[in-house]
């Protein structure tokens, strides 16, 4: 049994093309039936998002499989063949697995570290599920991906640092302010990065927003969007010693915060810190400002500094975080390959078992005067010509499961005593943790 | 005759040390958990010792310049210890863990053999007049390992310098708390235990207070603290001015603690 997967991403096609291939989440049952239609494959998960759209599926025959699946893709979206394929990539076996851990993790994201494609392929396994698209091999896959991206967050700092200018700041207020829940944050004048820097403080747990514009009307607006209070901007410096975070971005073509205001505001704080972050050009904080004690002056390009830094970082932790995908695909990849040996065994010996009981029967049936004690010595016969024969090839597949070549033992076996497939019936199969 | 668990607290405190300047450098939590587990059992194999040179020689051991030393670096690992658990600021160990270390180190440069207590010490005042003094002291070894990583990150902010040390190191909030955390404990310290001294001074020799270095140091250090808080109280000084102030508070301090007893004569010099 293996698995493969079919799709395209923002790294093979444009938006224009993906959009064309999604699916909608709210009526993804139809795909998933008409995917379980496809001839040889046996379950399938369907992952549709903005930057890609996969299908992850398992099935006997790789090829015919994934030819099955591009097709499927093309026809149920109306789009012509041609146009489709050559954005679709395919993976099998352990390619497969390398992939959708890797994806899992988001190191296959447009930015890696990207926490959102995690809920978004177990939001898609939740639909594969509720509508048994998704059999025992899937299901035990994804949790796997979904572990193994666990991993990688909290292994690596893939993750961790800030990649945008309003995360840096707030970052970098958490290390000099500590805890922001008690902080207040001061937006001077508006714009779009100041307005969501503030946001990112209020997600973060920043205690409040005061705003002053020289438009009293702008500020009130903006205060009623944060929940905050609105200043006149006359009355700036009466309240600027209440603000520790002060984000100012005004059209202003010279300095409104001087050495000498910050110096007054930190005394009248009794000393405690300030961070001012100036997005405005020209700048609205003089940069003399730095130098007074406790005041702490950054600009956005400072900000930019860090953020270059982070990205740069996170390309270092993906390192590390291919290298555990690369520790767990072994591991998951002896699973699915011993995944058959039990059954198939079990199949063999019932094989076997049903011919000796078979000939027992007629055997002794035919017999007109059995001498006593003969039944259970044909028993003892049948028996152990039958456990001598299967000796040798039931411990080859259980060895086998410890090597390579699984798959082709197993099939192997199938075939010449022609068992029927026990992952059809899935209550057939004892899973092996 | 060094007793077999200095020898091993000596080495805890060796790699405890190293763990501690290794997770400054690779920063992961298991090297971060072993550094906290060898401070802990050398400050279990430390207190042991300590028992042990306690009930062999009947009195407290802070008789001799290896003894103090000794249990100098006590407190202060004990201390520091219940800092870490609460701040969680695991990277301060390596800042004040190899302090200890060159302590315990030093302490066993000196004569270790056991002493008869001069007969006027023999009072429960010894105890209290001494274990409130180096308790006191612990506390501002740890503020000055606060304030020295204070200031670090404040010039690793105004030079906009912030590399992997500035990452690691606490927030100035957090060094800011633990730092005053440690003057609100270990000044009320320092002032009682001076007090126990004066009173105990009274009591055994007839007078409350007799200029002997240790005493006017002490006084010294005492002041220097008590600006420090006064300051932080009333107008809410605290940064740089109160960081610098805190590592010269620790000198003095240091200097009061050994330098009086080894190069200044009088009540406290060890003979």
């Amino acid at each position: 049994m293996n698995i493969i997967v079919v799709g395209l991403s923002h790294k093979t096609a444009t938006v224009g093309i993906r959009e064309k291939v999604a699916f909608s989440a709210n009526q993804i049952e139809k795909p998933l039936k008409e995917l379980l239609e496809l001839e040889g494959i046996i379950e399938g998960v369907i992952v549709s998002t903005c930057n890609r759209v996969e299908i992850y599926a398992t099935t006997r025959d790789i090829a015919g499989g994934i030819a099955r699946i591009k097709r499927f893709m093309a026809e149920y979206h109306h789009l012509a063949f041609a146009d489709l394929e050559p954005h679709l990539y395919n993976y099998h076996a352990e390619s497969a697995i390398r992939h959708v851990f890797r994806v899992a993790s988001s190191l296959d994201s447009m930015v890696v570290g990207e926490p959102q494609i995690l809920g978004q392929i177990k939001t898609s396994y939740g639909y594969a599920a509720e509508y048994k698209s998704s059999g025992i091999i899937l299901n035990r896959f994804l949790h796997k991906a979904f572990s193994v991206a666990k991993r990688v967050r909290t292994e690596t700092k893939i993750a961790s640092s800030a990649v945008s200018v309003a995360f840096a700041a707030v970052e970098l207020a958490k290390k000099i302010l500590g805890d922001l829940s008690d902080k207040i944050v001061m937006l001077i004048g508006a714009g779009e990065m100041c307005e969501l820097a503030a946001k990112h403080f209020l997600n973060s747990g920043a205690k409040g927003v005061m705003v002053t514009n020289r438009t009293f009307e702008r500020a009130e607006r903006l205060a009623e969007e944060f929940g905050g209070e609105a200043v006149r901007f006359e009355e700036l410096f009466d309240h600027l010693h209440r603000a520790d975070i002060v984000l100012s971005s005004t059209g202003a073509p010279h300095c409104i915060i001087g050495p000498k205001d910050a110096e007054e505001v930190i005394k009248r704080r009794r000393f405690k810190p300030v961070f001012f972050i100036d997005i405005a050009v020209p700048r609205d904080i003089d940069p003399k400002v730095d130098d007074v004690e406790n005041a702490y002056l950054f600009t956005v390009d400072h900000l930019q500094e860090i953020v270059q830094t982070n990205l740069a970082q996170r390309s270092l932790e993906a390192e590390k975080a291919e290298e555990i995908v690369t520790q767990e695909i072994g591991q998951f990849h002896k699973w699915l390959s011993t995944l058959e040996v039990t059954p198939t065994i079990v199949a063999l010996r019932s094989h076997f078992d049903e011919i000796r009981r078979a000939e027992l029967d007629k055997t002794i049936s035919a017999w007109k005067e059995l001498p006593p004690g003969a039944e259970k010595r044909l028993e003892g016969l049948t028996m152990a010509i039958m456990n001598k024969l299967l000796h040798a090839p039931t411990s080859l597949l259980k060895q086998a499961g410890q090597g390579g070549r699984v798959d082709l033992y197993v099939d192997a076996v199938r075939q010449l005593f022609d068992l029927e497939s026990p992952l059809h019936d899935t209550e057939e199969l004892e899973l092996e943790e | 005759m060094i007793h077999i668990f200095f020898y091993l607290t000596l080495a805890l405190y060796s790699c405890a040390t190293l763990a501690y300047l290794a997770f400054i450098i690779r920063t992961t939590s298991g090297l971060g958990l072993w550094a906290n587990r060898f401070a802990l059992a050398g400050f279990t194999s430390h207190l042991l010792s300590t028992i042990h040179r306690f009930s062999s020689s009947g009195h407290l051991p802070i008789t001799n310049m290896h003894e103090s030393l000794s249990f100098f670096a006590l407190s202060i690992v004990g201390s520091y210890l219940l800092f870490e658990r609460k701040y969680k600021a695991t990277i301060l160990g390596a800042f004040i863990i190899p302090i200890a270390l060159i302590l315990v180190i030093s302490s066993s440069a000196f004569p270790t053999a056991i002493r008869e207590l001069n007969p006027a010490l023999k009072s429960n005042w010894l105890g209290i007049h001494t274990i409130m003094a180096f308790v006191s002291y612990a506390m501002f070894t740890i503020a000055f390992g606060a304030a020295v990583a204070y200031l670090i990150q404040q010039y690793f902010l105004k030079k906009k310098r912030l590399g992997a040390l500035f990452q690691k190191l606490p927030s100035l909030n957090t060094l800011d708390d633990i730092s005053y955390r440690c003057l609100t404990i270990g000044f009320p310290l320092l002032t009682l235990a001076i007090i126990s001294g004066a009173i105990w001074a009274e009591k055994a020799w007839g007078t409350y207070w007799s200029w002997d270095p240790k005493e006017t140091w002490s006084l010294i250090t005492w002041f220097i603290f008590a600006a420090l808080l006064h300051s932080r109280l009333t107008t809410g000084w605290r940064g740089q001015r109160a960081s610098l102030l805190t590592i010269a508070g620790f000198l003095i301090m240091l200097f009061t603690f050994i330098g009086v007893n080894l190069w200044l004569p009088g009540l406290h010099a060890y003979k």
